[in-house]
């Protein structure tokens, strides 16, 4: 059977169907921009800043089944412009501090703000009072820093079957919630062991009395740009998420 | 079969019963309220103990997290509102976990996991609503019950605040209290109404005019003029077989209603076509009755007066796709029309024409439910409205899958608009080629129009598709239109240069929404007021919606408020191009439509509200200053900012 490629930016790029597109960028060494999208969960296409231009429309590259012969824009001047905009849409409606923040060179959402060149937030800031949660001995959540990318929720339900986290709101509003009556984290079953603690791209999830064991300026993106990462991206695994 | 689970209340008046008391819910477990006044002392809440209490509704919902915005909202019209507590017992129940439940409770705007006033006025906010003076009616009922809008009265009596339109804006300023729809609010029914609830008058002894919810046909054409028998068309399809009923419908050329104008005998034969899969395998037909779109009320007549003919295109969609269940998902809006609805498919039960072996033949089942939304827009797209009737937070799924092939419990399922379900039935009767010969080539068949704004005679007109606009504009009384928004917010708006232009897919497509705007009204607070529709509706599951929405919410209020600039123009621009093309579904992509379409004819009712030709603050920078110069003593030029900084005593 001849080979299905598609075309990257006018790059010839093979792949396996039933691939997405994002799937076979990756497996190709070519970076798309993403955050929700997770190689061990189940795609869910909400952060949108995967989205490039294959056959003309705009589609979401983690949730697009690749087809042959497909003609996929990936990374050009308006795109990343597109993406840059959603990614300050992201700062603006959480509280994102990174000079304070415990993840800084960890994150994503910093790693792909320096890659796409945001150099400034852009919008108003909406900053919406989120308190924190310490209620659990082992993790603290962080709301402020959460991007609502639901890779947390994917994992405590699909991995860990414990359902820990959820989604309530709507519009703006929309936030993350624990599985208890309380509304604590201290009153799950949540536990370090789970996969649901190492999942968070950003700041949200952090394990205490760890903090800064890495010191900055060494971290994982502080290293190498995110988009020089794509093999690690590719082939991460929940469980070694961990710095 | 299924059981009766809402009372009947006499059709056509305002006289509903709630179920008087948990005690006497127990007792007759078959029936429950739909809306009303909580039946649960706050000594019973309090105690927090609700597994007695909830039981009856979860033996009737038969512990189904499938039905899980139904049971939500049992609870709710038992406790006024949802405590922490009854979601936990809920989830327990149901067999799933609580966070999700409170997920789906957080999700619906009719839901209240706070405690909310024992009498709960929500004013319809479409922008129809605002002209015939909405705003004012709800600043005096206010004032009158001396209550903040949005807050609870201290001792709980009573809420006052805004919701999406209700689908009454050819009798507004109309109102939903306790979710029962009120119409032609004036300064005298506000008054009146200030005084039941502080008098704490039950809302069945409320007069019943202020109930009354009025057709309004103005013009019929072959739809509104048909008057046949129940059943009369699922005969015709039976008589034709499934092919020949799908061959009528390719005939026929019928498209979607509802907006997107898919073609209906695609959509009913890849339906066909398609396999059923898993233990529960069945098909399943959808029909959209979640009619959110503001302006948009033809499908509430519809099921008013014409349900005989929905439940037959219902039927005759099921047959012909062999479907043994149909579902009717209706807005939260329209409550008030179940128990006329749930009387209506008894009746047809009754006469053969729903349950086993309908209309006498062997092996035919087909049987209908009603579902109710709990006040969500995005429910009206077709996958949210799946979510939701799986008893999930109404989000649209992925596509593909679509749902012909995966939709229902990821059965193939047809959703079709409450409209095309009805002229489906009339194609049953009357052919194929008799339909197509109405209308145009490209848009067959007529149309319903929601006629509503600055016009004469406001309400449902029918047309034959190519209808002009200026010939409706004679038709309905628009003497001095400026403009008309055509299918609502996430259409399009037509400036007076473009009134010859006709309905159709081909010109200008329209679900049905036809919003008239004299020569006197503001465009630009149309457009604010589509804005912030848009930002209240958002499910914010993508993240340019979901910010941008907000965004641009908050741009039209700066340039509202006399701060804007060019450069919130240029915002709104540049949001708008992202959403179109990156939001998640048709919600976001068509959020600015309407602002664009502003900005492009009516530019000058933003220019005139601009502060200046450059960028402003949305603050004034003098004025965050004051609280530090009161202490500070401070009154000096170095102490201000701006003009304020030139001359001193600025604060004076």
């Amino acid at each position: 059977m001849k080979q299905q490629t598609l075309l990257f930016d006018g790059l010839p790029v093979p792949f396996e169907e039933g691939q997405t597109i994002m799937e076979a960028a990756m497996a190709a060494d070519i970076f798309i921009p993403h955050l929700c999208h997770h190689p061990e969960f189940k795609p869910q296409g909400s952060c949108k800043l995967c989205t490039v231009k294959a056959s003309g429309r705009y589609v979401s590259a983690c949730t697009m089944p690749a087809k042959d012969g497909m003609e996929v824009e990936n990374n050009s001047p308006d795109l990343n412009d597109k993406r840059r905009t959603m990614l300050q849409m992201l700062f603006v409606e959480g509280n994102h501090f990174c000079p304070s923040c415990e993840k800084s060179g960890n994150c994503m959402l910093q790693a792909l703000a320096y890659e796409l060149e945001m150099l400034t937030p852009h919008f108003p800031q909406f900053f919406p009072n989120r308190p924190v949660d310490a209620s659990h001995p082992e993790v603290l959540l962080d709301f402020n820093r959460c991007i609502l990318c639901e890779l947390c929720v994917r994992a405590s339900r699909d991995v860990d079957g414990k359902h820990v986290f959820a989604l309530s709101g709507r519009g703006l509003k929309k936030h993350l919630i624990v599985n208890s009556e309380s509304g604590r984290l201290g009153d799950t079953d949540f536990s370090m062991a789970d996969k649901a603690a190492h999942v968070c791209p950003v700041g949200v999830i952090l394990e205490k009395r760890k903090g800064f064991a890495m010191p900055i300026g060494k971290r994982r993106y502080d290293v190498d740009p995110i988009g020089m990462q794509v093999e690690r991206l590719a082939n991460r695994s929940a469980s070694e998420e961990e710095v | 079969m299924i059981p009766a689970r809402w009372i009947s209340a006499p059709v056509g008046t305002s006289r509903w019963r709630t179920a008087g008391g948990a005690a006497k819910l127990k007792e007759k477990p078959a029936i429950a309220v739909v809306v009303g006044e909580p039946v649960v002392s706050e000594k019973i809440l309090a105690s927090g103990q609700f597994d007695e209490l909830l039981r009856p509704i979860l033996d009737r919902y038969c512990r189904d997290a499938g039905l899980l915005v139904e049971i939500l909202r049992e609870t709710q019209n038992v406790l006024g509102y949802l405590p922490a507590g009854a979601l936990t017992v809920i989830a327990k129940a149901v067999g799933t976990p609580r966070a999700r439940v409170e997920g789906v409770a957080g999700f619906y705007s009719f839901f209240h996991l706070e405690p909310v006033g024992r009498y709960r006025v929500l004013f319809s906010d479409n922008i129809t609503d605002r002209m015939l003076g909405s705003a004012e009616l709800l600043d005096r009922l206010c004032n009158k019950l001396w209550v903040e809008r949005g807050k609870v009265s201290e001792d709980g009596l009573v809420s006052v605040d805004t919701t999406s339109c209700t689908g009454m804006c050819d009798q507004g300023p109309a109102l939903l209290v306790n979710g029962r729809a009120m119409t032609r609010m004036s300064a005298e029914r506000i008054g009146r109404i200030g005084e039941l609830i502080r008098a704490q008058v039950p809302m069945s002894e409320w007069p019943n005019e202020y109930f009354l919810v009025e057709d309004n046909i103005r013009r019929r054409d072959t739809l509104l003029n048909s008057n046949w028998q129940e059943g009369e068309a699922l005969k015709a399809a039976i008589a034709r077989g499934a092919e020949g009923m799908l061959a009528e419908m390719k005939l026929s050329n019928l498209r979607g209603r509802g907006g997107a104008g898919f073609t209906t005998h695609i959509k009913w034969e890849s339906a066909r076509r398609a396999a059923v899969h898993g233990e529960r395998s069945a098909r399943y037909v959808v029909c959209n009755a979640d009619e959110g779109e503001p302006g948009t009320f033809k499908d509430r007549v519809l099921l008013t007066s014409y349900a005989d003919l929905l439940f037959d295109g219902m039927s005759v969609a099921g047959f012909t796709i062999g479907a043994t269940k149909g579902l009717l998902y209706l807005r939260g809006e329209y409550a008030y029309l179940l128990p006329q609805l749930e009387e209506n498919l008894r009746n047809r039960r009754a006469d053969g024409l729903l349950g086993n072996a309908v209309c006498g033949v062997a092996g035919l089942t087909f049987d209908i439910e009603i579902r109710l939304g709990a006040g969500a827009y995005v429910c009206g797209e077709e996958t949210a409205l799946l979510e939701s009737l799986e008893g999930k937070r109404g989000v649209p799924r992925i596509r593909p899958p679509f749902p012909v092939t995966a939709g229902y419990l990821g059965q193939p399922t047809v959703v079709n608009n409450v409209e095309t379900l009805c002229k489906a039935a009339l194609i049953a009767v009357k052919g194929g080629a008799w339909f197509a010969g109405l209308g145009t080539k490209q848009s067959t068949g007529t149309k319903l129009l929601s006629i509503s704004g600055d016009v004469e005679v406001p309400g449902i007109y029918e047309y034959p598709f190519g209808v002009s606009v200026e010939q409706v504009l004679n038709d309905c009384g628009a003497g001095n239109a400026q403009a008309v928004q055509i299918s609502g917010p996430s259409g399009i708006c037509l400036a007076t240069h473009e009134f010859s232009r006709r309905i159709a897919f081909e010109d200008v497509p329209t679900a049905g929404a036809f919003m008239v705007f004299g020569a006197h009204r503001d465009m630009f607070e149309v457009a604010r007021n589509f804005a912030h529709f848009f930002a209240h509706e958002s499910c914010g599951f993508c993240t340019p919606c979901r910010v941008g929405t907000s965004l641009v919410a908050n741009c039209m209020d700066k340039i509202g408020n006399g701060q804007g600039s060019p450069y919130e123009i240029n915002e709104i621009f540049k949001i708008h191009r992202l959403l179109h093309v990156a939001s998640h579904c048709g919600l976001g992509q068509a959020a600015c439509n309407a602002l664009f379409d502003t900005l492009h004819k009516f530019r000058p009712a933003y220019e005139r509200r601009l502060r200046s030709l450059d960028f402003e603050p949305a603050f004034d920078l003098d004025e965050a200053l004051a609280g530090a110069r009161r202490m500070t003593g401070r009154d000096d030029p170095g102490a201000h900012f701006g003009l304020a900084a030139r001359v001193s005593g600025g604060d004076a």
